[in-house]
Formats: structure tokens, C-alpha cells, sequence
């Protein structure tokens, strides 16, 4: 997984709640793209008209939004389906950082599985900074400190979980670090399987 | 804090590891996986030459991108048929259970997990797909995973998560007569918001709950995501394993007996502490329908379109306004009555055998009207079978209906099958949002029986009036 490291951007305003991962990546391109090929398709129904063309009032297709690294939403970003092609898509598109007041719960894992930072603010912190950042000031996210810093403005600071900040920070993997507690895995299974023997019926030794 | 409560007793139970202080290594005791994410996973762990560590706890099916065409035939997907293959030469060469066309036992995960026994009380069960809360009906521990998530299960038969705050939902109160599971469910969104249980592990309970049958339970779970939790659970019981008993992959014999006594343990105790508990009142309800473009825009069958004018918070009320325009609905305006082009009875929401009944019991000896195009997408290829030796397919298909084969189909629109720009659909899926159905679609969610009373009708119709009809 990659660091996240300092990340300096204009931050798009995402005004809305309960932005949904359909809204993010549709169905269709999940079916036909790969990673890596899914930034064009970022938000493609806010960002196309029907028939093809950049519709200029999103905010990803003004400048100098579409440099944006940093998104600022408001409640339950990326609520609905478990599609990770929605954080690949901002991935791809660039995005480094979400900013939202709460986020979907599958969404916010995949996040921190692609080195992507989720940021929780209350309301009243995202109402703060949507003024600087529609206004097309940058900001700087830093993950070591915890802060997020206006341009010519002020310096917020934010709290994250001290276990997937060392993760993100670190570009840790995961399954690594899982598979460095094999034993203790084997070991649960001996156990679990005496007491429960109907789970393993079809489990691999 | 949490203490006694049934998700705290299943989290417990299965903690291989604890990586720091409030997150552990879960044993996944099933994987489900399907093709529209699985094949780019296993593809994944194979590049990083990592084996799968528990192929026979990993079972798999075809269900996100297979054509339900009548009479599909291999390669029949207007695109995404190398996913279907790719994944059955996987699972093929890795020794990993396929439920498939061939076998007669193929369908959507959520419905065949539970059909073949798989979802048992006390268990882990993780799955690329966010519906699969539906198997807490079991007084399972279930949620949905991302592929990244997917990619460790496959390598390590455990998951690292977060231990979430625990919600009890009470649900007060007797339905009335026309109203089911999905719009008990609907309604409490309705009342609750799609961010009210955000983050929770819920247990759903209440007489109502306890009440219902193992099909209105993983209909009532299913939507608990649409609530924003992390998993949806209900108290196993006598209900649950009369369901269970003899399905193919359930303990057998002394096993099940020796499973209940320690499923009995499961249900939280009466002095369980959950860190937060809320109650609907659901009294007298009956079918209920959304309006918008969000699970939380439900309201009776029988109501109008409510006001943003009437909203105090203002970004509810912008949502509601850009909701309205989308669906192009007014302030005011009759739900019921309103045209529609779509009628869709299927999904891992509302796609089992009671649910076909329920729909069929409103149709039979009736057309639907002229201008709809309905179809019937049965959850699994044995609900089908069964559904056709009861003779509802004919009921179905005598009423203009199309019967077609198992799939997600028009709930995501992963096979192509899809509602056309601004054609207006009666769902009995579980998203509503903005193009879900297809780009420009318009959907209402409602119960198998209203959109059965919606199709005859050409309108959104409440199944009682359907009486009423000429």
C-alpha cells in the first residue's frame, strides 16, 4: 500500500449527504474497466450530461478543482454498495483525502486498504473550511500531525485511530501483518473447531 | 460499554488475534463470494503467489453479472461473461463448492447461503457485497467487505475489524394486515434516517421481529445497511432451526442437536448492556413506498409526497428538493396512483419463495396493464423450481409477467438488465438512489405485493385496492 504523505490541494466540495458509491463508480464500469483505467468515470453522472458532455457546474469539472487531491463531503460519504472500485475511482482520479462528517462503514475501510485518508470533522468544522476550499484555497492534510492547514488561514487538527494512522503512514500491508500471527490463526482453529465441529464440516485442514 | 449481548458473545468467540486495543483477527468461518468482485481478488492473492487458506470454508456463486435472460445460455451477458468464466476456472482449479447453473442450485449469495444451510447461528460470514447483513437473521455476524478485505479472508481465513458499538432497534407493535417484513423495514428507515445506525452492530427485537418467519427475518436484515450498520441481527430461535433442519449444509443428526443446545447460548441476556437502544412503534402500519432516491424517503402507500418547505434542516431539505426533481415529483402530489413504466419482484431483498407468493397471491386471474413491462427474477434457481411446482410461473406468465432466470438483475443493473432513462419502476430491491436501476432510472421501493397491485394497475397501487380494479 502507498504512504500517505503531506498532501497540498484546492478541495472540491462534494455539497451533498448520503453521497452513495453508485454515485462514485457505476455498475457498468465495474463490469468492463480495471484499476488504474476508472478516473474518467469518477462521478460520471454529475460530471457528464446525457449525451457525453463536461456539465461545468459540478465542481470537478471547474478550475482549479480538477487538481483537486482533497474532497470535503458532508454525512455518510460513500454509503451503500461495498464496490472498492469507488475508492480506486477517487484513487485514480487522484484523490488523496476525504473530508466528511461521517462516512459508509465499508466505504471508510476501503479507504484505509488503498492509502486513502478518511477524515471525520463535525458539521460545524466542514462548514469552516467548505469557505476557504470553494473559494479555491489549498490546504495541506497531514496525516504525522494530524492537522489540516489552510492556505493563509488556519490550522485544524483532527483525530484518527493511532493503529491505521501508523498503517497509512507506513504503507503497511495488511495481510503481512496477518500472516505473521499464523500460529495464533492455527491455533484459534484447533480450538474453535473442537467446540464448533459443525462450522469446519467442510474446512480445509 | 457492551457486555452480553449476542453480537459481544459471536465477536468473542472469534477472536483469532488482537491486533491493538479495540481491533481484533476475526475468524471468517464462510466466505461467499460471487463473480462481479471475487475473480479480480483471487487474481490478486495468485500475483502475490499467497494460496487460499480455507477453500472449503470459501463457497461461491454466479449472481451480479449472469444474463437472467429465459433460457439464458452460456456467454449470454451483453459483457463481463470472462468474469463468469473466470471465475468457475478458479474456483475449479482451487477446489473451491461453485453453486451453479449446472447444478441446479445457482442464485443470488444472500439467498442461497441461507437455502443451502450455510448461514448458521454464531457464525462470520463475510462476503463483496454490502446486502450480506441478510444473513443475520440467523443471529449471525455478517457484513459486507471490499475487495482489498476479500484478498486477506482468501489468504488468511480471518478479517481485521474494528470493534463497533452495539444497537438494539425495538420494533413496538403489531403490523397491520397488508404490510410485511420490507415495509416494517422501510418504515423504520423512514423514521430512523440512513446514517441512524451508522457504524453499530444492530440487533433487531420486538415481538414483531420475534414474530416474523426466517424469510420476513433476512428481509428485515437485509436492509439494515440501508440504515448505514456495519451488521443486522435477530435472536435465533425455534423458528430459526426448524428453518435449518435438513438443508444440505446444516449440521445433521446428533451435530444439530449438539449445534442448537450451543445456539441457545447465543441470544443476549436479559441484563445485556447495548451502548445505545432505540424503538420504532410499528403499530397498524401498512405497505409503505418510497418517493426519493434514498431508503429514508419511505412513506405510506396511501401518503403524499411530503414539503422541503416543511423541513428544518436545510441540507435534508435540499436533498429532498433534488430527490423530488430527479423523480419528478411534486410537493403534495399522491404517491398512489402515479404512472409507472417498471415493475421489478426479485433481489436478495425480496426474492424468496414467500415473496413470489405473496406477489402471485395479488395477480392471480389478472393482466398487467398495457403500457408496464414486469418481471419476475426468482432469487435461486430452487426458488424457481419450487415456485414452478407450485404453478406460479404460470400465474406469472398468464398475467403477462417475465419469468425469468435467478440473478441480481435489475436491482444493480450489473447484467445489463436495467430500467431506461426516466422510466419510472416499482422495486422491490433495496436502493433507490440516483441511476441504481440504470442512468435516469426512477425507482420506488415497495413490498413484493405492491409492486404486484402496481404492475395490474399501470400506477403505485396499494394490494388491497387491487380488489377494486374491473
Amino acid at each position: 500500500m502507498k504512504r500517505f504523505t503531506p498532501c497540498s490541494s484546492p478541495v472540491a466540495v462534494i455539497d451533498r449527504d448520503n453521497v452513495d458509491t453508485d454515485m462514485i463508480v457505476r455498475i457498468e464500469r465495474m463490469t468492463t474497466l480495471k484499476r488504474g483505467q476508472f478516473g474518467p468515470w469518477a462521478f460520471e453522472m454529475l460530471r457528464y450530461r446525457a449525451d457525453g458532455s463536461e456539465d461545468e457546474t459540478f465542481v470537478l469539472n471547474r478550475e482549479p478543482f480538477r487538481q483537486a487531491r482533497i474532497l470535503l463531503g458532508r454525512s455518510n460519504f460513500g454509503c451503500g454498495s461495498s464496490r472498492e472500485m469507488a475508492v480506486w475511482a477517487l484513487d485514480d482520479f487522484g484523490i488523496r483525502c476525504v473530508i466528511a462528517e461521517s462516512f459508509g462503514d465499508i466505504f471508510y475501510n476501503n479507504c484505509l486498504q488503498n492509502g486513502v485518508l478518511p477524515i471525520r470533522l463535525s458539521a460545524a468544522r466542514i462548514a469552516e473550511l467548505a469557505v476557504p476550499a470553494a473559494a479555491g484555497q489549498t490546504m495541506t492534510v497531514d496525516l504525522e500531525q494530524r492537522t489540516i492547514t489552510v492556505q493563509d488561514g488556519p490550522t485544524l487538527s483532527f483525530e484518527f485511530a493511532e493503529h491505521p494512522r501508523q498503517a497509512l503512514l507506513q504503507g503497511l500491508d495488511e495481510i503481512d501483518q496477518s500472516l505473521l500471527l499464523r500460529e495464533d490463526i492455527e491455533a484459534f482453529r484447533l480450538r474453535d473447531r473442537a467446540s464448533r465441529p459443525w462450522v469446519y464440516a467442510t474446512a480445509t485442514p | 460499554m457492551s457486555t452480553g449481548t449476542m453480537f459481544d458473545k459471536i465477536w468473542d468467540a472469534h477472536v483469532a488475534a488482537q491486533v491493538s486495543a479495540d481491533i481484533a483477527l476475526l475468524h471468517v468461518d464462510r466466505h461467499l463470494v460471487h463473480e462481479l468482485t471475487t475473480v479480480e481478488a483471487i487474481r490478486v492473492l495468485e500475483r502475490r503467489d499467497l494460496p487460499v487458506r480455507d477453500p472449503g470454508l470459501t463457497f461461491a456463486t454466479l449472481d451480479h453479472v449472469i444474463s437472467t435472460q429465459p433460457g439464458r445460455s452460456p456467454d449470454g451477458e451483453p459483457w463481463a461473461s470472462d468474469m463468469i468464466d473466470g471465475l468457475r476456472e478458479q474456483t475449479t482449479r482451487l477446489g473451491i463448492d461453485r453453486f451453479d447453473t449446472h447444478d441446479g442450485r445457482q442464485g443470488i449469495v444472500h439467498v442461497i447461503g441461507p437455502e443451502q444451510g450455510l448461514s448458521l447461528p454464531g457464525t462470520t460470514i463475510v462476503c463483496g457485497d454490502s446486502h450480506t447483513c441478510t444473513h443475520g437473521a440467523f443471529g449471525a455476524l455478517a457484513w459486507g467487505i471490499g475487495s482489498s478485505e476479500q484478498v486477506h479472508v482468501l489468504a488468511t481465513q480471518t478479517i481485521r475489524q474494528r470493534r463497533p458499538p452495539t444497537l438494539r432497534i425495538t420494533l413496538n407493535g403489531t403490523p397491520g394486515p397488508h404490510a410485511c417484513a420490507k415495509d416494517v423495514i422501510l418504515h423504520v428507515i423512514g423514521k430512523l434516517g440512513v446514517s441512524a445506525a451508522s457504524g453499530y452492530a444492530v440487533e433487531f427485537a420486538g415481538d414483531c421481529v420475534s414474530g416474523f418467519d426466517m424469510e420476513s427475518r433476512m428481509t428485515l436484515c437485509n436492509l439494515a445497511i440501508e440504515l448505514g450498520a456495519r451488521v443486522g441481527m435477530v435472536a435465533p430461535d425455534d423458528i430459526t432451526y426448524a428453518y435449518l433442519r435438513g438443508r444440505p449444509y446444516a449440521p445433521k443428526g446428533a451435530d444439530f442437536d449438539m449445534a442448537v443446545s450451543h445456539w441457545s447460548l447465543l441470544p443476549s441476556a436479559p441484563d445485556a448492556q447495548f451502548d445505545r437502544e432505540l424503538s420504532v412503534d410499528v403499530s397498524g402500519i401498512g405497505p409503505v413506498v418510497t418517493w426519493g432516491t434514498s431508503p429514508e424517503h419511505a412513506i405510506a402507500c396511501e401518503g403524499v409526497v411530503p414539503d422541503p418547505a416543511a423541513e428544518s434542516d436545510l441540507s435534508v431539505r435540499q436533498g429532498m428538493v433534488a430527490a423530488q426533481t430527479y423523480m419528478r415529483l411534486t410537493p403534495g402530489q399522491a404517491l398512489a396512483g402515479t404512472p409507472i413504466d417498471r415493475v421489478f419482484i426479485g433481489s436478495c431483498a425480496n426474492g424468496r419463495l414467500s415473496d413470489l407468493r405473496a406477489a402471485a397471491a395479488v395477480i392471480q386471474g389478472r393482466r398487467v396493464a398495457d403500457h408496464v413491462r414486469a418481471w419476475v427474477v426468482p432469487g435461486s434457481m430452487p426458488v424457481k423450481k419450487q415456485a414452478e411446482q407450485e404453478g406460479l410461473d404460470r400465474i406469472f406468465i398468464a398475467a403477462g409477467f417475465d419469468w425469468r432466470e435467478p440473478g441480481c438483475s435489475m436491482c444493480v443493473g450489473a447484467n445489463g438488465d436495467m430500467v431506461a432513462p426516466g422510466e419510472r419502476c416499482v422495486s422491490t430491491s433495496n436502493r433507490n438512489f440516483v441511476g441504481r436501476q440504470g442512468p435516469g432510472a426512477l425507482t420506488h421501493l415497495a413490498s413484493p405485493a405492491t409492486a404486484a397491485a402496481s404492475a395490474i394497475a399501470g400506477h403505485i397501487h396499494h394490494p388491497a385496492a387491487v380488489l377494486e380494479l374491473a
